[in-house]
């Protein structure tokens, strides 16, 4: 299920403006790679080239490679419809669709790409939602609307509709961000579990949910406002909290920048 | 209240003034602005109850003058129906598919800014333009006869606009995060525009679609040039002039005798109702969809 993500010098831009700029790196299959560093500094954006959803605002386009397994993402016969279903993502906010039910909401993905016939649907649904840990709050109201639940129910719900699909990455943009700390826990143990199975890729702002999920670390910062957003380096998490090749790492890290 | 020294303890007299003021303000510009609805509605209902009767819903004004009692405003109302519903057929497929281009695919395009504007002046076309229009390109250029379908084209006119400003508005306000979630799903454009965006908006977009037949179906002008006049039956819209609500009211109200003037009060009466129904009708379908959870 899990592939290898490798990007290679990637640029990409909002129009004019140069976004982030010259990324390289390895994302290995089947663990969890965190993404921080101070705000606007590209890492959401790096995150949205990885399933080309950067391209879904007008005029934003991407220079590079990003190679998943042995495909290239930018080839130029790729559909980036396919290359969403392959690669999931999970939003800052919980955006669950008001107008369909829990049930509807985690078949989404299938339904919407005609797939037909109840009792594979049922199948996956229960399946993701066990996935998402979410299973037994909502079984006996699977027909209720999913925009009733909590915050950190709609999130687990929406993770379930991302897994729903099967991809082989999950992108998950701060999911915890709008989330208070029980049901941050709750999609912590949940990512963890799914890393036995995807590759995750996770931004977040909180250096501690780094530090506790993921295996490997990415530090992203800007040099001034206006320039486009740079990785600094990536390495075994533990190494990156303890001690960095990089002088810019420490001082984000331990507080005395951003 | 005797402790002005306490900072949490009084209004302060000013602010007590203001308020009332402007709750005087406010409450007085919504009695004056009902005056003339209830106005209106209990002058039509008083004067249209005389003739609320089976004739009038069952006979047509054939070989009926305008000093006879009875007759009644049956071609009136199915010519009335039959040009509002062909007018929605073709104007609403139109305006929505609009209204996605606008919102959808054109962006801040020059050919999104360009429809957007003609929309625009299209809302501003007095009705009787667009009679005159359709009478001179449908019935005059392309030599057709006056018809029922004649003037449905010409309520097309006056429908379109109203609906697509309706429409781009309410999908303006369905969250990008939703279309985001849906492309990230994999969903393509096409399928997230009609499972998850038109669904959300399907409400504000009804009343949108509502409020344009209100509109239309009161509309005179445009269907004297069009429709022609008859005071027989014509159920096919298609072929020769037919009967219009409007135009019915307009006729009965204009003869000066008081069998003709009752007429003309029960079909503004019929007219108010049948509005209110699809209103009503509206609001149940509306119902629902209406997004779930809230």
């Amino acid at each position: 299920m899990a592939k290898r993500i490798e990007v290679s010098g990637l640029h990409a831009y909002y129009g004019g403006v140069h976004a982030i700029e010259d990324i390289s790196m390895t994302i290995e299959p089947r663990s969890v790679t965190a993404f921080i560093g101070p705000s606007g500094c590209g890492k959401s954006t790096f995150l949205r080239t990885l399933n080309r959803m950067h391209e879904v605002i007008p005029g934003a386009r991407v220079e590079g490679k990003v190679m998943l397994d042995d495909d290239d993402l930018y080839g130029p016969s790729v559909d980036p419809v396919a290359v969403r279903r392959t690669v999931g993502m999970v939003f800052q906010r919980p955006n669950p669709f008001p107008t369909m039910s829990i049930y509807d909401n985690v078949a989404a993905g299938l339904k919407l790409n005609g797939v037909r016939g109840k009792g594979k649907l049922d199948d996956v649904v229960e399946e993701s939602l066990r996935g998402a840990n979410l299973w037994n709050e909502v079984k006996d109201r699977l027909g209720r609307p999913g925009a009733g639940l909590s915050g950190g129910q709609q999130q687990r719900l929406c993770i379930a509709r991302a897994i729903a699909v099967q991809p082989q990455v999950l992108l998950m943009d701060e999911p915890c961000s709008a989330l208070d700390p029980i049901s941050t826990l709750a999609i912590e143990d949940l990512i963890a579990k799914l890393k036995d199975q995807y590759t995750i890729v996770i931004v977040t702002h909180n250096m501690q949910q780094a530090a506790r999920v993921s295996d490997r670390t990415a530090f992203f910062t800007i040099a001034g406002t206006g320039k486009p957003g740079k990785l600094i380096e990536i390495d075994d998490t533990s190494k990156i909290f303890t001690k960095p090749e990089q002088q810019a790492t420490e001082d984000y890290i331990t507080g005395r920048f951003g | 209240m005797t402790a002005p020294s306490s900072p949490l303890g009084t209004v302060s007299v000013g602010r007590k003034v203001k308020d009332r003021v402007a709750q005087v303000l406010v409450y007085g510009a919504f009695g004056l602005a009902l005056i003339p609805l209830v106005s209106v509605l209990w002058t039509v209902v008083s004067n249209g109850l005389a003739r609320l009767d089976p004739t009038f819903f069952g006979y047509s004004m054939n070989g009926v003058g305008g000093r006879d009692v009875g007759g009644g405003a049956y071609h009136a109302i199915i010519g009335t129906l039959q040009q509002v519903a062909i007018a929605s057929v073709i104007a609403v497929p139109i305006a929505v598919l609009t209204a996605i281009y606008l919102v959808e695919y054109g962006g801040d395009g020059r050919l999104a800014r360009a429809i957007g504007f003609f929309v625009d002046v299209m809302t501003g076309i007095p009705s009787i333009v667009a009679g005159l229009f359709v009478l001179a390109l449908w019935l005059l250029t392309f030599g057709f006869a006056f018809s029922g379908f004649a003037g449905a084209l010409a309520l097309t006119i006056l429908m379109i606009p109203t609906v697509v400003r309706a429409t781009e508005e309410m999908l303006k306000l369905v969250p990008n995060d939703l279309r985001e979630a849906s492309y990230a799903l994999g969903v393509p454009r096409w399928r997230t525009i009609c499972f998850v965006i038109l669904p959300t908006a399907f409400t504000g977009i009804l009343t949108g679609i509502m409020l344009a037949v209100a509109r239309i179906m009161g509309e005179t002008a445009p269907l004297l040039l069009t429709i022609f006049f008859t005071k027989a039956i014509n159920t096919n819209p298609f072929d020769g002039p037919q009967g219009s609500l409007p135009t019915f009211i307009w006729d009965q109200a204009s003869d000066p005798n008081q069998n003709s003037i009752d007429r003309a009060w029960t079909g503004a009466l019929v007219l108010i109702g049948i509005i209110m129904l699809l209103n009503l009708a509206a609001r149940l379908v509306a119902r629902r969809f209406k997004p779930a959870g809230h």
